[in-house]
């Protein structure tokens, strides 16, 4: 099939199919959502369980790798999350192209910011530095 | 993409008639974007407490003990259980599950009372009120 410079957009796609990857992101975002279903449940059973949270035993839950570790992966699929899940929200509202894009990176610069910040407690508390 | 500031909207907050699925909807979003940003917001905090010592933590548990705290952490445990049971739902639906009426009607339902009972219990295992009542010492 030819199609000719004065095609319109829908006419030079037409027939082409899906990029075969569309649902890629659609499957990631379910992908963070079930992780923190397990990450999240964890981090409420484990403070409830805690005999108290005083710093002394919060600081020895997070120095064993049982606590740091999922602790880790929860920090980074919460803020994915909630960087997933604030995306799609702003882009239900802000409806200017520039605007839109503006917002995206304000969105995850403040959510990779969170994440690091979050992270490097974690570290410091894991390695005994706190 | 040229803004769309003039073209009519069709008036549908206004014309619809409220059922539990819509506001099951609105709280998904509601309680993901509050846990987004003040849950989050507080993790951080509350990790950097840890981390920068006795003095900064005592003012992390001086906040979360003020009422005001209380009623934000309390607010924030029912926006996790809220959005946890909706998500939930959700993951279903994704499956194609559960668009019938009366069933997608009842699970909607189920997620605000799931959510609610939830917090209560949270709180009740948190406080020590249930495992004190399990083992006997309150009558």
């Amino acid at each position: 099939m030819s199609v000719g410079k004065s095609a319109t957009p829908l006419g030079k796609v037409r027939g082409l199919g899906s990029a075969q990857h569309g649902g890629g992101h659609w499957i990631e975002e379910r992908f963070y959502s079930v992780v923190l279903v397990l990450l999240s449940l964890w981090l409420l059973f484990s403070l409830m369980m805690l005999p108290a949270l005083d710093r002394a035993t919060v600081v020895e839950w997070l120095r064993a790798p049982a606590g740091a570790v999922p602790m880790a992966l929860f920090i980074l699929a919460a803020f994915k999350h909630g960087f997933d899940g604030m995306k799609v929200f702003v882009d239900d509202y802000v409806h200017d192209g520039g605007n839109l894009l503006a917002t995206h990176f304000i969105l995850k610069m403040a959510a990779v910011a969170g994440a690091a910040l979050s992270l490097f407690a974690l570290a410091k508390i894991a390695f005994g530095a706190a | 993409m040229t803004a769309p500031t003039t073209r009519p909207l069709s008036p549908h907050l206004t014309i619809w008639k409220w059922g539990p699925h819509m506001l099951v909807s609105i709280l998904h979003r509601a309680t993901g974007s509050a846990l987004t940003v003040a849950g989050l917001a507080l993790l951080t905090w509350w990790l950097l407490a840890i981390a920068n010592g006795a003095e900064a933590y005592e003012k992390f548990v001086t906040v979360a003990n003020h009422t005001l705290g209380i009623a934000v952490l309390v607010g924030l445990t029912w926006a996790f259980w809220q959005h946890f049971f909706s998500g939930l739902r959700h993951l279903f639906m994704d499956m194609g599950a559960g668009f019938e009426l009366r069933v997608n009607r009842f699970w909607s339902v189920m997620t605000i009372v799931a959510a609610v009972a939830a917090t209560v219990l949270t709180f009740a295992i948190l406080t020590g009120f249930l495992p004190a009542l399990l083992s006997g010492e309150i009558q």
